[in-house]
């Protein structure tokens, strides 16, 4: 891997300075690498992060199973980096008309990485500075530990799914003065419900007495309340101290596992717990980066169409152009393309802000002529479109913004598959046109891990999974494979509540179309005990 | 471990399957597919509209789309060694009382034009982690996918034949291409691989056949006085001789080594001559039923077998083997290479006498019988129409006159209870009592993976 020429380096800085003018906003230095084909084959398993650790997995192909790609949505391939500063990757051999186009694409990613709030957990470090010294970490424990350090690579990468991205999320947009102090929120919130069950009215008294002395002490008000709390029950304080350190949140098992698993917390085990936790911290790093797919892409694409028709440097590769930007956006027949869905819904909310329609005004009106002709000539659409790239991830950009009027403006529709049996062939055909069903389809290819929580008041010491039903179930033959890891981390039993289809297939009742059949759900409770696995009724 | 009662379900396969139950459908496909062309299926996956209907959001890269650059592909050189390491982690894995993860055979895919002698050994292995199925849903729902374009609710786009879809062998995972880095390695290479790490046996011996070309130079010549190297032990073996005639060796009293005389002529060496070489040779049958009951998983598995079984001999035989590669429906054809093999797709009724016939044309035409080890394996669903094996025992009976070993793998499918058409036809007629170290048959269900697929050929050839 060596740095782009000083040439090509320039090109880049001139498109920086084009796109801060436009409104992107991102770091000033940034490194470009040129990558040859065997680099490619050594970043493409570590997601392209040069100094993520090593993992015998990575020299192996992993199965996808045919079809259900799925359930693995990582993009192995990425051309920009999340890091500090940002690292893109580049093949030597392209003309600078084609470099241009990629830079101004490359700069809509690294704006997004930089402002979208979902990156909000990636911002205060460098992953790939990170990922080098968890490397070493590994790479000595492994001169320690030996193979059995890929085990736990293996078992806490089994599970580096369920961590829970959004609270932690959410952890850094508490901001200190909004909220109340933690020892606030448990007085009330635990505290006086759970711990002493008080009546209503004393509860009500309690918040009185909160309210009083805020008014009467000002800033003090919090230590004078607490101060008489206290010479009620003295036993306050060490109740909430062991809260604080009892309470891992029960949607992120590796944290869980990390705070309490018995085995884990042994001595001989310690270091264990420090490959947990960059596990931990590498999926929580590329959250957001499997969160704003269509986003990311559409911003990009939306900003490199843009930019590039505006630049002066590039006079004369117009049809160059057009003929890669058409391959890279043009809206599949069949499929779903996310740089073209993302970049024509950016446009559209766009012309929609820019005509007022982003309001509940336009909304009300059910009229479609009155629909078509309204304007309220805004100009708000830049302003608008630079709020979705802050604050959205593909989920709600989709639920948000992409409308029948969207649909019908691209003429897009959901694609359904059937077979003729009578022909033997299988027969694509227009499903439906109603933007409900396009949404829906667009929000079942997602990213959508499944959510499993512990439950510590089950199982007796053994861990107790529940997964909530979502209407699907889990892929069955992996859960003893990741059970078996999960019993190994906690040290102890381990069992899963979840919902497992039984499909009834009842006979063909017409001549064509798909066979009858029905899916009862039943709720099963599969318990890993010394690596096997049983599996009961509920 | 309890099984659930539910099969990963293809949903091709299962919409195609689940109108009648079982048998019932296999026969009516296999009466309706009669007469049809087996064909080989294009080898590249032909870029269609409906292609990307599969296609995840996630899988359109800024490399691929932007730069239009192609995956890049790792040389068999860099590669190979890491498949012995990975074995080598695999084997200590179950030591440690964990599973194994690295599956080899599952993604065996023969190439085009190689004459059968390369196959792609794609060492694999799936990352288990709690995620949400997504082929489990109500059947009125298919999977869906977006599209763009003028046309009604309900109008067809385009049609695509459902049969592409089934019965390819070599089209497992990682067909796409587009990530997967292949690692090209020779059938001998495998064949080495599943010898040592998956301890499959060695061969026995039938018979050697001495080749007159070639020479090869040894220490094999014994001379006394002189020569190139000590040969202890029959050295020490004459000086015992000589000292007892001696008496130096009284039989009443402790031996003293000491008092031992040792005269030159006494010393044994070894020299060095020349040698004709033994060769072994061997001819393996491949016959393999391309029924159109076979569709599906059935095929997949023995096809893989066949892969690894003719890796396995060509390892044991040093590459002296020559296969021959035969298909039946109910009529049995020979076909050049393993490629062809291998992808023919499904088609048409089950006759596997017609199968054992043409074998034994060949051998007899061809006189193979007087100079070869001859293998035959057979793999197939265990459905015949010839239910009670009136054509097919005569031909079998033949057959054992002269092979070394016939293995017959019955991939059963999964509504087959009791056993199928041709074990019961086997087990009727004695011929694997009678002859265990000729025959053998093994059956196993069409869910099989790729360690029961091992264990099968180690039923099959110990």
């Amino acid at each position: 891997m060596e740095l782009i020429n000083q040439h090509t380096k320039t090109i880049m800085e001139g498109c920086k300075e084009r796109a801060r003018d436009a409104g992107l906003s991102f770091t000033d230095e940034s490194l470009e690498y040129i990558v040859t084909n065997r680099d490619l084959l050594e970043l493409g398993p570590k997601v392209m992060i040069p100094t993520l650790y090593d993992y015998w997995v990575h020299d192996v192909e992993v199965l996808h199973a045919k079809g259900t790609y799925e359930l693995y949505p990582h993009n192995p391939y990425e051309t920009v980096i999340n890091t500090r500063p940002p690292i893109s990757f580049y093949n030597d051999n392209n003309p600078d008309w084609l470099n241009v186009m990629i830079f101004y694409h490359v700069l809509g990613h690294i704006d997004v990485f930089q402002n979208n709030l979902y990156f909000r957990n990636t911002w205060d470090y460098d992953f790939t500075g990170q990922a080098l010294s968890d490397k070493r970490v590994i790479a000595r424990l492994r001169s320690e530990k030996g193979r059995w350090v890929d085990y736990v690579i293996e078992f806490s990468r089994a599970i580096d799914n369920l961590v829970d991205f959004h609270g932690e999320l959410a952890e850094l947009f508490v901001s200190q003065e909004a909220g109340c102090s933690a020892r606030l929120n448990y007085y009330f919130d635990v505290f006086l419900q759970s711990v002493k069950k008080v009546s209503i009215s004393e509860y009500v008294r309690e918040i009185n007495r909160y309210n009083e002395s805020m008014r009467n002490f000002g800033p003090l008000a919090e230590k004078t309340f607490f101060a008489d709390a206290e010479r009620r029950y003295p036993e306050l304080e060490s109740h909430f101290l062991r809260e604080k350190q009892t309470q891992p949140s029960r949607r992120d098992l590796l944290r869980y596992l990390l705070e309490k698993s018995e085995f884990l917390n042994r001595d001989e085990n310690q270091w264990m717990k420090t490959i947990l936790e960059i596990i931990r911290k590498t999926s929580l790093f590329f959250q957001p980066q499997i969160r704003t797919k269509i986003v990311n892409e559409g911003w990009a694409s939306y900003w490199h169409e843009k930019l590039f028709l505006q630049d002066d440097r590039i006079k004369g590769h117009e049809v160059d152009f057009a003929r890669i930007h058409a391959g890279v956006t043009s809206l599949p027949r069949v499929g779903t393309n996310p740089y073209a869905l993302g970049m024509r819904l950016f446009t559209y909310i766009e012309q929609q802000a820019d005509k007022g329609r982003l309001s509940f005004d336009f909304q009300r009106v059910k009229d479609s002529n009155t629909r078509k002709r309204f304007d309220t000539k805004n100009v708000g659409g830049q302003e608008a479109i630079f709020g979705v790239r802050e604050n959205l991830g593909d989920a709600l950009f989709i639920k948000n913004y992409l409308d029948q009027d969207f649909l019908d403006l691209h003429k897009l529709f959901v694609v359904g598959k059937r077979l003729d049996r009578r022909r033997m062939v299988w027969q694509y055909y227009v499903k439906s046109r109603k933007a409900e069903d396009y949404r829906k389809m667009l929000m079942d290819t997602l990213y959508h891990p499944p959510v499993i929580t512990v439950d510590p008041d089950k199982g007796d010491g053994d861990l107790y999974l529940v997964h909530t039903f979502e209407g699907k179930q889990l892929v069955q033959e992996y859960i003893a494979s990741t059970m078996m890891g999960i019993e190994y981390l906690w040290g102890r039993p381990v069992h899963l509540e979840t919902s497992v289809a039984q499909v009834d297939v009842v006979p063909e009742t017409g001549n064509e179309g798909v066979p009858d059949g029905a899916v009862v759900w039943q709720r099963v409770l599969f318990t890993m005990e010394g690596k096997t696995l049983t599996q009961k009724v509920l | 471990m309890k099984n659930l009662p539910d099969e990963k379900i293809d949903p091709v396969q299962s919409n195609a399957n689940l109108v009648l139950s079982g048998s019932e459908a296999r026969l009516r496909k296999e009466h309706d597919t009669v007469g049809m062309e087996h064909g080989v299926p294009p080898e590249e996956h032909e870029e269609s509209l409906f292609s990307s209907f599969n296609r995840s959001p996630y899988a359109f890269h800024d490399l691929f789309m932007l730069r239009q650059a192609v995956a890049p592909h790792a040389s068999v050189i860099v590669q190979m060694k890491t498949l012995d390491e990975l074995l080598e982690r695999d084997r200590r894995r179950e030591k440690d009382g964990f599973p194994r993860k690295i599956q080899v055979g599952r993604l065996v895919k023969a190439k085009r034009g190689a004459k059968g002698q390369v196959v792609v050994v794609v060492p694999s292995t799936e990352e288990e982690k709690f995620y949400h199925d997504a082929v489990i849903r109500p059947p009125d729902e298919g999977r869906n996918a977006g599209g763009t374009g003028d046309e009604e609710e309900g109008e067809v786009l385009g049609e695509q034949q459902a049969r592409d879809d089934e019965g390819q062998p070599g089209g497992g995972p990682g067909q796409g291409g587009e990530e997967s880095h292949d690692m090209e390695s020779s059938a001998y290479e495998l064949g080495k691989t599943l010898t040592e790490q998956f301890q499959l046996p060695n061969l026995k011996e039938k018979g050697k056949r001495r080749s007159l070309t070639r020479y090869t130079h040894d220490l094999t010549d014994r001379n006394r006085g002189s020569g190139q190297i000590l040969d202890k032990k029959a050295t020490l073996r004459r000086i015992l001789g000589t000292n007892r005639a001696l008496g130096n060796m009284p039989d009443d009293q402790p031996v003293d080594p000491t008092r031992f005389l040792i005269a030159p002529s006494d010393k044994v060496y070894r020299t060095l001559s020349m040698e004709k070489d033994w060769e072994p040779q061997a001819v393996v049958f491949f016959v393999r039923d391309y029924s159109g009951s076979m569709a599906g998983k059935v095929t997949d598995l023995v096809v893989t077998q066949h892969v690894l079984i003719y890796s396995w001999l060509i390892y044991q035989y040093a590459g002296q083997v020559e296969s021959r590669f035969i298909l039946h429906d109910t009529q049995a054809k020979e076909v050049p290479d393993f490629n062809t093999y291998y992808n023919s797709r499904v088609a048409g009724g089950t006759q596997v006498s017609s199968a054992y016939q043409l074998v034994n044309e060949i051998v007899a035409e061809a006189g193979l019988a007087r100079d070869y080890n001859i293998y035959v394996f057979h793999g197939t669903d265990g459905d015949d129409w010839d239910t009670h094996g009136e054509f097919a025992l005569p031909e079998l009976e033949k057959m054992l006159g002269y092979v070394s070993r016939m293995g017959i793998t019955i991939a059963e499918h999964s509504d087959m209870t009791g056993g199928t058409d041709v074990a019961h036809y086997l087990e009727k007629s004695g011929l694997l009592k009678s002859k265990p170290h000729l025959i053998r048959m093994d059956a196993m269900e069409e869910s099989a993976d790729e360690g029961r697929v091992i264990e099968g050929i180690r039923k099959l050839i110990s």
